[in-house]
């Protein structure tokens, strides 16, 4: 077994694509990288967010599982009805480990209910829309919803079902709730990321901006892309109370209704996952004034390092004073977990491909670990997510792309508000950054591997001919990872621990990887007879 | 409260589904596919579904579960999938070269009407299946019925694929076991190896969706039913499927294919029902039952009647898939329990009498049910104790019934995969499960004067 460090990745990229037929290879070649970053941040263009080529078994999903899945389906009071034949819905019904906590026993929780038109053949031969709005008359019915989402899985476009006219229809006989549909049906785009485009715009054009009353507090922040995964969000609620930050909304873990629709009176978007909201991001830039930078809550000093960049923007001396203090209190428990775990993780290696965030943010904590990334990537990103925004007006728009739609936006006449005077602009300079993300790869070493959408096949050669001491992806990849002997996280149900945002959840990271990394189970793997299986000493009761 | 909003007042409902007690065909056809041994089922539609069905298989077993998919877009969407079809068939045997590809549809290439038999052929035509491989297919459009359908479907396309009379008959059995555990295929091989029946086992997951931790992975684990076992089984004396709604299917093609006669029972939960099948398994294989299936057999009597004053008068409520609640509900009412109330999600005229022939004429029957109406049947008449997959466990916390895991899907607990609930050591397992419950529930509220140390 060769050391990390002895193995070319020149050899490795090719040994990737070998077995492929040739077109196959050809493709994968230009999504396959090994890094080096340049001056000003450069580094290699990655082909990312293309088609998946049928036959790969790929850790990708669809549309609808980025629309619902992981957008909406954090929000526990929009009543979410998927349209289409049972299995989508079933599917995306509390497998996604968001948690949400209603304030009281009456407010409202739908999220342990899957709601569904269980579409028949009659239905695909006859068009499903009767049964659609016989669907939604009977969840007013029981639930008295203040908003409807319906949720196109893939056969409602091609029988031309039209969700928007049903919920205009379905909103004009019950005007006191607001009911909007999502075109997602799985065939959109060429992965979960249309899918959060599509939730992105339309929670922009049919939710936000509906409630003008803000949130009482000093320095209201919404936070997007954060899904409260293993209570992520409740951690990050946590830190913001302590802070005196006003957490406005969240979109969209452990969040409700109301505080989308006002998300627009908030003075701040700060945004974690990039990938998956930065459009909603840039339309209530454009529309609201509200500006928005990247934060990441997914490491200790990478919360430290956000948390004052939040203060730095409001610039208030005793917001940044009280960052300070919180920060400083926090890190002592974190320090001394940190020191712990590391003792026995540092020098070790790691992989990550999941997401089209987290194979990013999580290597910060290995970081913390002293542990090597060695290999990384995403399941459905863009170049941006990998090479930095500085690339997006070079990113060509393909025909998949092309489907989803831009929205064209505008300054609200009334709402627009310049969140930032003269002063404040000066005050920052420019080394301030807004609408930034450098990317996953100016992050990483030279001479790593950066592979999008990760396959099976592809996986196993990485894994036979690294062998790296932890694995992180999801639940297909999981147990196929640990059959070699090698412990795999998952990170997006974070094999259901967490949380691990914020500081506690870097102790909980810390802690995890540790005892993941340091338990005696895999020492039982090999049974004591294995390396000399042929019995030719006798007995010894004989 | 989990379901807050779940209220006791029963509505007709005709066109929403909440919290459904089914899910769709094509994850039931992975999983029989997953039975033939190097075999890789393969999705055709978009790729969101096969990742579906992969995760929740995943999430079930905590095993490797492989399949590819077509990975429709937009452009396959409107102009069909054969161009995808042809590709990933190609890519398939070139990169992980499985003996069989077996195909199954999902709700968007059946909306779309691609034509599997014609781009299979296509496939073989351009020489895109290398010899002696194959591609085999089901056709399972998610619109109709359950995952249930979906695994008779598949298994009806591996007798539509493989089985061959040659005009010789062997005495051979072949048996269907339903959409059971890899750990039920197991011991239903078990009882024939006991019995000294040679039998043919399709599909059998086990091996392959509970395999052992070696420190090796295998694409292709050991297990799954081998072709030329499958192609043999055309032969045979003759075919028992247990379940007849996920097995009568396959069993009857097959008799219609090579003349293998058929018989459907129950699947064997429970003593009276694999009773029947270990009778008829005797009978048909032309051998004595052993004393150690005996054995067996009486040892879980042995502890029902030690044990009978704790399931007397007990009530039960059932949700689950069609074939395992019928035999499971005999059972229940067998020991003394009492079935109130048993629903499933699967669409079937039949049930509501099978249920009702072996749990009486006053139980709640419900097909095409779902778990919202379940709950508030429960709400209605609470029950003892409970019997359904990971998902009841909301309805049990909210209820404060005790639940006993048991269907598709298992989630949040294992042993499904290894353990058996099928024949007579499942048998056992059930019963201990029950008293477990039972006890326990009793444990917890008995008043310290009535807590008892010999129950
Ligand atoms: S689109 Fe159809 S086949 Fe796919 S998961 Fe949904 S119901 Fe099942
Ligand atoms: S964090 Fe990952 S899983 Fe979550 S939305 Fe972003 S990319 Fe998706």
């Amino acid at each position: 077994m060769k050391k990390t460090a002895e193995i070319k990745p020149e050899d490795a990229a090719k040994e990737l694509i070998e077995a492929y037929p040739v077109k196959v290879g050809r493709k994968r070649a230009k999504q396959i990288i090994i890094n080096e970053v340049g001056l000003e941040e450069q580094v290699p263009e990655v082909m990312a967010n293309v088609r998946t080529i049928p036959g790969i078994i790929t850790m990708r999903g669809c549309s609808y599982a980025g629309c619902k899945g992981v957008v909406l389906g954090p929000t526990r009071d929009i009543l979410q009805i998927t349209h289409g034949p049972i299995g989508c819905g079933f599917y995306s019904w509390l497998t996604r480990r968001n948690q949400t906590r209603p304030a009281g026993m009456k407010d409202p929780n739908y999220m342990p209910y899957a709601m569904s038109t269980d579409m028949q053949e009659e239905q695909i031969i006859f068009g499903g829309e009767k049964k659609l709005k016989k669907a939604i008359e009977e969840a007013i019915d029981i639930f008295h919803p203040k908003a409807i989402g319906i949720f196109s899985t893939c056969p409602v476009g091609l029988i031309g079902d039209d969700v928007h006219a049903v919920a205009r229809d379905m909103e004009e006989k019950h005007p006191g709730i607001n009911i909007f549909g999502f075109s997602c049906e799985g065939y959109k785009g060429v992965s979960q990321s249309a899918g959060h485009h599509v939730a992105n715009n339309k929670v922009f054009t049919d939710v936000v901006g509906l409630i003008d009353t803000p949130k009482q507090g000093k320095y209201k922040v919404n936070i997007l892309g954060e899904y409260n995964i293993g209570g992520d969000a409740f951690e990050i609620e946590r830190i913001f109370e302590k802070a005196g930050i006003t957490l406005h909304s969240t979109f969209s873990g452990n969040s409700v209704y109301e505080e989308f629709a006002s998300a627009h009176t908030a003075d701040l978007n700060v945004v974690m996952c990039h990938r998956s909201i930065n459009y909603l991001a840039e339309m209530m830039e454009k529309k609201y004034g509200i500006p928005w930078f990247k934060v990441n809550f997914v490491g200790a000093e990478a919360t430290a390092k956000s948390l004052r960049k939040i203060a730095e923007y409001y610039g208030d001396k005793e917001l940044k004073d009280n960052v300070e203090k919180v920060i400083e209190e926090e890190l002592g428990e974190v320090e001394a977990a940190r020191k712990d775990a590391a003792s026995r993780c540092a020098g070790k290696t790691a992989m990550l491909f999941v997401g089209g965030s987290r194979a990013h943010h999580y290597q910060e904590l290995f970081r913390e670990l002293g542990m090597k990334t060695i290999a990384a990537g995403y399941e459905f990103a863009h170049r941006d997510d990998y090479e930095g925004r500085k690339v997006i007006p070079s990113i060509r728009v393909d025909a998949d792309s092309r489907n989803i739609e831009e929205l064209k936006v505008t300054q609200d006449p009334e709402r627009y508000r310049d969140r930032l005077t003269e002063e404040d602009r000066k005050r920052l300079g420019d080394e301030f950054k807004f609408k930034n993300y450098e990317g996953m790869m100016p992050d990483m070493d030279k001479n790593t591997l950066v592979i999008d959408d990760l396959n099976h096949h592809e996986m196993e050669v990485l894994i036979e001919k690294y062998r790296p001491d932890i694995f992180c992806a999801g639940v297909k990849e999981k147990y196929v990872v640990q059959k070699y002997g090698i412990p795999l996280k998952q990170l997006h149900s974070y094999d259901y621990g967490g949380p691990y945002a914020g500081f506690k959840g870097a102790v909980n990271f810390y802690h995890d990887i540790d005892e993941m990394l340091s338990t005696k189970v895999w020492s039982l793997v090999k049974a004591p007879w294995d390396d000399s299986p042929q019995l030719t000493a006798r007995y010894a009761c004989e | 409260m989990l379901l807050r909003h779940t209220p006791k007042e029963i509505k007709e409902r005709s066109a929403l589904t909440i919290n459904p007690a089914k899910t769709c065909q094509p994850i039931g056809a992975m999983y029989a596919a997953l039975g033939v041994h190097k075999c890789l089922p393969h999705s055709h539609g978009s790729q969101g579904c096969c990742a579906y069905h992969r995760s929740a298989l995943t999430r079930h077993y905590k095993e490797p579960v492989m399949a590819g998919t077509s990975s429709f877009t937009e452009g396959a969407s409107v102009f069909g999938g054969q161009a995808n079809l042809l590709e990933a068939i190609n890519n398939i045997f070139t990169i992980y070269n499985p003996d069989v590809i077996a195909v199954h549809t999902t709700c968007l290439s059946e909306t779309i009407g691609d034509d599997l038999n014609q781009i299979i052929s296509k496939a073989k035509e351009e020489g895109k299946v290398p010899a002696g491989k194959y591609v085999i297919k089901a056709n399972t459009p998610s619109y109709v019925g359950s995952h249930v359908t979906g695994f008779a479907n598949m298994v009806k396309g591996i007798v539509d694929a493989f089985p061959v009379n040659t005009g010789k008959r062997t005495n051979t059995i072949n048996i269907i076991p339903g959409y059971v555990e890899p750990s039920d295929m197991a011991e239903i091989k078990r009882i024939a190896a006991e019995l000294g029946v040679k039998a043919i086992v399709f599909p059998d997951t086990s091996n392959v969706l509970n395999g052992p931790q070696t420190g090796k992975y295998e694409m292709y684990p050991s297990g799954g039913a081998k072709i030329a076992d499958l192609i043999k089984a055309g032969d045979s004396a003759a075919t028992i499927a247990l379940g007849p709604i996920a097995s009568g299917p396959a069993a009857k093609a097959l008799d219609a294919k090579c003349k293998v006669p058929c018989e459907i029972l129950n699947l064997p939960i429970g003593i009276r029902a694999t009773d029947e099948f270990v009778d008829r398994l005797r009978i048909l294989g032309g051998v004595c039952v052993p004393e150690s299936i005996a054995t067996e057999r009486g040892q879980v009597i042995d502890v029902i009647t030690d044990n009978q004053q704790y399931f007397a008068g007990k009530t039960a409520a059932l949700i689950g898939d069609p074939d395992q609640l019928v035999s499971l509900a005999g059972f229940l009412t067998d020991i003394g329990i009492k079935v109130r109330h048993v629903v499933t999600g699967t669409a079937g005229k039949k049930f509501e009498k099978r249920v009702k022939d072996v749990a009486g004429g006053d139980v709640n029957v419900k097909e095409a049910g779902d778990y919202f109406y379940f709950h508030q049947l429960i709400k209605n008449e609470k029950v003892d104790i409970m019997f359904g997959n990971t998902y009841s466990k909301y309805i049990s916390r909210d209820e404060d019934i005790p639940l006993i895991r048991f269907g598709f899907p298992i989630y949040d607990r294992t042993g499904h995969q290894y353990i058996p609930s099928a024949g007579y050591r499942g048998a056992m397992r059930l019963v201990e499960k029950i008293l477990n419950a039972i006890l326990d529930r009793q444990d917890r509220d008995a008043a310290e004067e009535k807590f008892e140390l010999v129950m």
